[in-house]
């Protein structure tokens, strides 16, 4: 029996959908040109993506056909020689319907396997994000702001056939850079995309992850019942209405906290995060009509908390808030847990202050993928600036 | 359950029809909510139970929906809330309900319908074909055939006993042959209210119930992690009814109401000493029951099962029973296009009864009656000449079209 290699490509529903398709095809493609046999699938339980829910895509690759049919008529593999986190707040952990709870970015990582991300941090934030794994996998960063488009667009800034060399240099064994070449000239046509694949071949590095290093947080896990352990009917609990909140520092009780599912959160859709100026919030009660999600929670003072269990990072409530800076979408990279603002503002304002304006400094620094105009075309200019990609005007380039 | 029942009280005879029977059924079982939309046979029951609620002697929400699907999603969501409800169709309006009728076994919904089985379109028709009601029998609905006025009543009685038990929770479908049964009247006995109330408990929905104090989410998506196990619920259910529920509510009614169906799925007639035996559902057991008289008074001994439970279907009591005669003949008021040998419905699932039985006559199938055309008795003798000749050993096919112009 030969060898079977498995890729997954985690990727933000929608705004993604394109990139992770292109990456899955060019592995199988490229795999190929190796003198291999690969597919390239989305999972099923994703289709129809969400806007910025988790979604993930796969290629599954073997050096011949019959050990290609061990991979194949699977909703997803076992276990991956790659993760592909082609946005880095993934690294928080991905959640879609088809899971159970919050489940880590690399869980499906073989020993020794390793999770490309791409990002404008190190490695040390992204360990950070990252939950624990009982053994050592190796981490490759690609330098790249995170690539968001849509649907029916697609931001042609080279992320796909980066990737696709990064993956010729950290698994040889899979396809080498020459049949990353030839894959990208038969599917693109586009030299330029040739030369962005040798440069990440060339750029990129991986380091060691300990089972030592990581976010050190227990996943959620239950086991699934048995057919007479589960209720009849379809029917399952509510969850219930919700009740009022507790100030921190008065002990004061009253506003309304709604409860929400205790399992099943949705923050894993979240790419930036609202921050709140209570000081300058005239209590307009926009932020919590317009919510989508229903996740400010009213505090016993009458403000409005976002509250970080639920937040999905649309950005409406920033949209609609009719004071100045006031909210602001930060990069949910910059966030090490989902305290409640509210709290941390009313137990230290002064201090809220300085953890604000540090916080929103950076604004903006990233696409929550939901509205901004113009922001890719910036984007594209910082990528030329730094370096990351080259538009072929410069001369040789490289 | 067993309530001391005051026998003195009298049963009421009128002249009424298999859907008059099934509407006084429906205000003896006090259901409480009712929704309609027309469709010859099926429209008949909906317009007695009308009369009955103008007349004051029926208390029920009765709602006319825009059409079959909206009609059956309402008592639908009317049963989760608790309700005791009547729905029904025929034919293509049966159809129109499909998702509506997909998803009420999968909820557990004890929903008791009436199906006045009338031919699908196209062409339009509206004499009786089986098809209709027979389209759901993988869905988790229970189906059952009756064949008389008296029989529509008792059975639409039992139908709220068995699909009410929590053991079930499973809705239920009596079929009712259209024309025949649906607009000919006939003397009727009609229980006396008392009978009924210690017969049919009240419908309580449990741990199920929408409710505001029993807050619930109904229906939600899974993936392939759960829906097996669900399923499997389904299943279980429909044997409960098989094997406990509609046993018990047959011996309670005999025990309730003096009038005894004996075995609840299937009705013997003089099958004791019969060479070969004829298998069949619905009305056309009339022509058949008088076919067999004359043959026996010519010394040709045919007997007649006739089925009532299609769903849950009583598998191994047919088997054995079957096994007596020497040659079976399935006489099919339906078609199923492509099935295997090309034989009905009724006709398939009789022979994969018997296969794992220890004796296995030849079955001889025939489809007869389509688009409501009469079943006569000439049709019936015919049959039986065949069925004779399969059991003395002589090669039958397995499929003949009987009655029809060639």
């Amino acid at each position: 029996m030969g060898r079977l290699f498995a890729v997954e490509i985690v990727y933000r529903g929608i705004f993604q959908k394109n990139l992770a398709k292109n990456i899955s095809r060019g592995i199988a493609l490229a795999a190929k040109h190796d003198g291999k046999v690969g597919i390239s699938f989305g999972r099923y339980g994703d289709s129809p993506e969400r806007n910025g829910i988790p979604a993930k895509n796969f290629a599954i690759v073997a050096t011949d056909d019959e050990t290609l049919q061990e991979g194949m008529a699977k909703y997803e593999p076992k276990e991956v020689d790659i993760s592909i986190s082609v946005d880095d707040t993934l690294c928080k952990g991905v959640e879609s319907w088809a899971w159970y709870g919050l489940q880590p970015i690399n869980r499906l990582l073989k020993p020794g396997g390793t999770l490309i991300v791409t990002t404008m941090h190190g490695a040390d934030p992204i360990i950070t994000m990252c939950h624990r794994k009982e053994f050592p996998y190796r981490l490759a960063l690609l330098t790249s702001i995170p690539s968001f488009s849509g649907l029916w667009v697609y931001k042609d800034d080279h992320t796909d056939v980066r990737l696709l060399g990064a993956i010729a240099k950290v698994l040889p064994d899979l396809f080498s850079l020459t049949s990353v070449e030839k894959a990208i000239r038969e599917e693109w046509h586009d030299e330029l995309k040739v030369k962005s694949a040798q440069k990440a071949y060339e750029r990129i590095s991986t380091r060691v992850v300990s089972p030592a290093e990581g976010n050190p947080e227990k996943p959620y896990e239950f086991e699934l019942p048995k057919w007479y352990e589960l209720r009849e009917g379809l029917a399952i609990p509510s969850i219930p209405a919700g009740k009022a909140m507790a100030d921190p520092t008065t002990q004061q009780t009253g506003g309304f906290r709604p409860d929400r599912n205790p399992t099943f959160k949705k923050y894993a859709t979240r790419t930036m995060r609202p921050v709140v100026d209570f000081d300058t919030c005239v209590k307009c009660t926009l932020c919590w009509l317009q919510c989508p999600d229903s996740c400010f929670d009213v505090t016993p003072d009458a403000y409005y908390d976002a509250n970080m269990e639920a937040c999905c990072g649309c950005g409406v409530c920033e949209a609609v808030c009719p004071v100045t800076n006031c909210i602001t979408m930060v990069n949910e990279t910059a966030f090490a847990d989902n305290a409640s603002q509210w709290e941390m503002w009313k137990k230290d304002k002064a201090g809220y202050q300085t953890w604000l304006q540090e916080k929103i400094q950076h604004k903006p620094e990233r696409s929550h993928g939901f509205r901004i105009r113009g922001q890719y075309e910036q984007q594209i200019g910082t990528m030329v600036k730094d370096g990351i990609v080259d538009t072929g005007t410069s001369g040789a380039g490289g | 359950m067993a309530k001391v029942v005051e026998k003195a009280q009298q049963e009421k005879e009128a002249l009424i029809s298999g859907s008059e029977a099934i509407a006084v059924a429906c205000k003896l079982a006090d259901v409480d909510v009712i929704t309609a939309y027309p469709i010859r046979p099926y429209d008949t029951v909906m317009q007695y139970v009308a009369k009955l609620v103008a007349n004051g002697e029926l208390d029920c929400e009765y709602i006319v929906a825009e059409s079959e699907h909206s009609q059956f999603e309402i008592v639908k969501h009317a049963s989760a809330a608790g309700a005791r409800v009547f729905c029904g169709s025929s034919g293509v309006g049966w159809m129109y309900a499909f998702e509506a009728l997909t998803v009420t076994p999968a909820l557990r919904i004890p929903m008791v319908a009436m199906v006045g089985n009338r031919a699908l379109d196209d062409p339009g028709a509206f004499g009786v074909e089986h098809n209709d009601a027979l389209a759901v029998r993988d869905l988790g609905w229970q189906l059952v055939w009756v064949d008389n006025a008296q029989e529509a009543l008792d059975t639409a009685l039992i139908a709220y006993r068995v699909a009410e038990d929590r053991r079930v929770f499973l809705p239920c479908a009596i079929a009712c042959d259209g024309a025949f049964l649906t607009h000919s009247q006939a003397l009727t006995k009609i229980p006396p209210q008392e009978w009924v109330d210690a017969f049919l408990p009240p419908y309580n929905r449990g741990d199920l119930l929408l409710h505001p104090d029993n807050p619930i989410t109904v229906a939600p998506q899974v993936n392939e992690d759960w829906l097996m196990e669900l399923r499997k619920h389904n299943d279980e259910a429909m044997k409960r009814s098989k094997n406990a529920v509609i046993p018990e509510a047959y011996r309670d009614f005999e025990r309730i109401f003096n009038r005894s169906y004996g075995n609840p799925f299937f009705e013997e007639y003089q099958t004791e000493d019969a060479d070969i035996v004829l298998v069949g559902m619905g009305t056309l057991s009339m022509p058949v029951k008088v076919a067999i008289r004359q043959m026996r008074k010519e010394g040709k001994k045919v007997g007649f099962v006739r089925v009532r439970w299609f769903r849950p279907f009583p598998a191994e009591d047919l088997a054995e029973t079957l096994g007596r005669f020497g040659a079976v003949g399935v006489i099919d008021r339906d078609y199923s296009f492509g099935s295997p040998h090309f034989s009905g419905v009724l006709a398939t699932e009789v022979r994969a009864a018997l296969y794992p039985a220890a004796k296995r006559p030849p079955v001889v199938g025939f489809i007869c009656g389509l688009g409501g055309r009469e079943v006569t008795v000439p049709d019936v003798r015919r049959v039986s000449e065949m069925v004779f000749k399969a059991a003395g050993g002589e090669t039958q096919p397995f499929i003949t079209w009987m009655g029809i112009r060639e």
